[in-house]
């Protein structure tokens, strides 16, 4: 299905590419299903930003280092710089915008601000997508799992320890809630 | 980064896998979770024409009791290694190494086989399967064969994979009990290792490998053969880079990387002991 012309399917004209294909993709992101025409190259997290306006997921070293396009991929926290958008072909994917909820923050949301987890704000989508991840696979972890667990997401600001004091907070107020 | 333009296959089965290579010949690469090839296709320094996906390939996602050995299918992601109960009990080793590669997010997407295929000395688990006497199983179009992994890696991420075989299996043999432990000295949480270190010990019997001391992980045949002789571990330790040919690197220098092997195998093979 190739250029269309040396345009694409919504319009924008490309430079043709020799060997270049289109791939026509389903994904359901934040519980909306998106069908797309995608190159096989693009990455999730351009396709996120990109082709749905997204922004929410950053791009931050772009080599899968600070984790800050960190996102959920059928539950599980990812590197968007490092899938690509056809292999979250027929997945499930979460971004950041799908945790508030009728104006209500996520109780991670709630957790960093209001123990300061965050100060530039750059790596708080990715952190607070990775914490909810790690929270998921173990609801109550010590500190020193904290640090581990977010080990692939860098703060430049913090030092990290308002991001840990966070994390610990919501899954501590989670408890409380479960135990009632 | 952006990786340059390539045509891209989802394959459904090992043999539909190896069809599509045979098809496609030399510029075509599998992409399995894609944490290896990826990175390298951005920067690219990899600029495959064709990328076919195996990463939907579920039956070959697995870790099962095979008697003497655990069967790992190839597409079994780092996080499945990690959390493996049997892999718990039976090679504690692999497990444990397996919670050291990359962070949560790499270990959500990236796969044994992949790792392994991709051959690089500084990853976690090709030295560590090396260490436990591991069997790759690889099919491709004339069927399967099992290659050990003592022949597997030939030189800075080349094994004696071709082209159009994919691994299907690791079949690593069950512990026993055996004492073990991992070493990995790295500057920053998510780095590769600078050197480490995945070795077992019971009794006179040992497996000592080393990550990041070559162009190949290395099986450090030279300390376990002074521990069946009855060394001490001080002393077999010495001979931690007998069987390396460590580089230089903006990490470390060779003579850093020789002092360094050595103290993390005299660290493993104590707590191993």
């Amino acid at each position: 299905m190739a250029q269309l012309n040396g345009l694409t399917a919504r319009g924008r004209p490309r430079p043709t590419i020799e060997g270049e294909c289109i791939v026509q993709i389903s994904v359901t992101v934040n519980d909306t299903t998106h069908d797309s025409d995608v190159e096989p190259r693009t990455l999730l997290v351009h396709y996120v930003r990109e082709q749905l306006g997204l922004t929410g997921t950053n791009v931050g070293c772009d080599t899968s280092s600070c984790g800050a396009c960190t996102l959920h991929l059928n539950g599980e926290a990812v590197k968007s710089c490092t899938v690509l958008a056809v292999q979250a072909d027929g997945q499930q994917v979460a971004t950041i915008e799908s945790l508030e909820v009728d104006g209500v923050m996520h109780p991670m949301q709630t957790a960093f601000m209001e123990n300061h987890g965050l100060q530039c704000g750059y790596c708080t989508p990715g952190m607070v997508m990775a914490s909810i991840s790690l929270l998921n696979e173990n609801p109550n972890p010590t500190e020193e799992q904290v640090r581990l667990g977010l080990e692939g997401n860098l703060c430049r600001c913090t030092g990290y320890h308002n991001i840990v004091k966070s994390v610990l907070a919501c899954a501590s107020a989670a408890a409380v809630s479960g135990s009632k | 980064m952006i990786p340059a333009a390539f045509d891209y296959k989802r394959a459904s089965s090992a043999a539909e896998a190896i069809a599509l290579v045979s098809e496609y010949g030399d510029d075509a690469k599998f992409l399995a979770g894609g944490h290896s090839l990826l990175p390298l296709m951005k920067l690219r320094l990899a600029q495959p024409t064709m990328l076919i996906d195996i990463g939907r390939i579920t039956d070959l996602s697995y870790i099962r009791d095979a008697g003497s050995h655990i069967a790992i299918g190839a597409l079994t992601r780092h996080m499945d290694v990690e959390t493996s109960a049997m892999l718990a009990e039976h090679a504690p080793l692999l497990a444990h190494a397996a919670s050291h590669v990359g962070d949560a997010q790499v270990r959500h997407r990236g796969t044994i086989g992949g790792s392994i295929a991709h051959a690089d000395p500084a990853s976690d688990l090709p030295a560590t399967t090396l260490a436990l006497g591991a069997t790759y199983v690889v099919q491709g179009p004339n069927g399967t064969r099992e290659i050990a992994a003592a022949d597997f890696y030939l030189g800075f991420l080349e094994s004696a994979l071709a082209a159009d075989e994919i691994i299907t299996e690791i079949r690593v043999p069950k512990m026993n009990g055996a004492g073990w432990n991992f070493q990995k000295f790295n500057r920053r949480a998510q780095d590769w290792a600078i050197v480490g270190v995945a070795a077992w010990r019971r009794g006179s019997e040992s497996g000592v490998a080393l990550v990041n001391m070559g162009s190949t992980p290395i099986l450090a045949t030279s300390v376990s053969a002074a521990i069946a002789q009855g060394a001490s571990v001080a002393d077999a330790a010495k001979l931690a880079s007998a069987d390396a040919d460590p580089q230089a690197d903006n990490n470390a220098s060779v003579e850093y990387r020789t002092h360094l092997a050595e103290v993390l195998v005299r660290r493993a093979l104590d707590a191993s002991s």
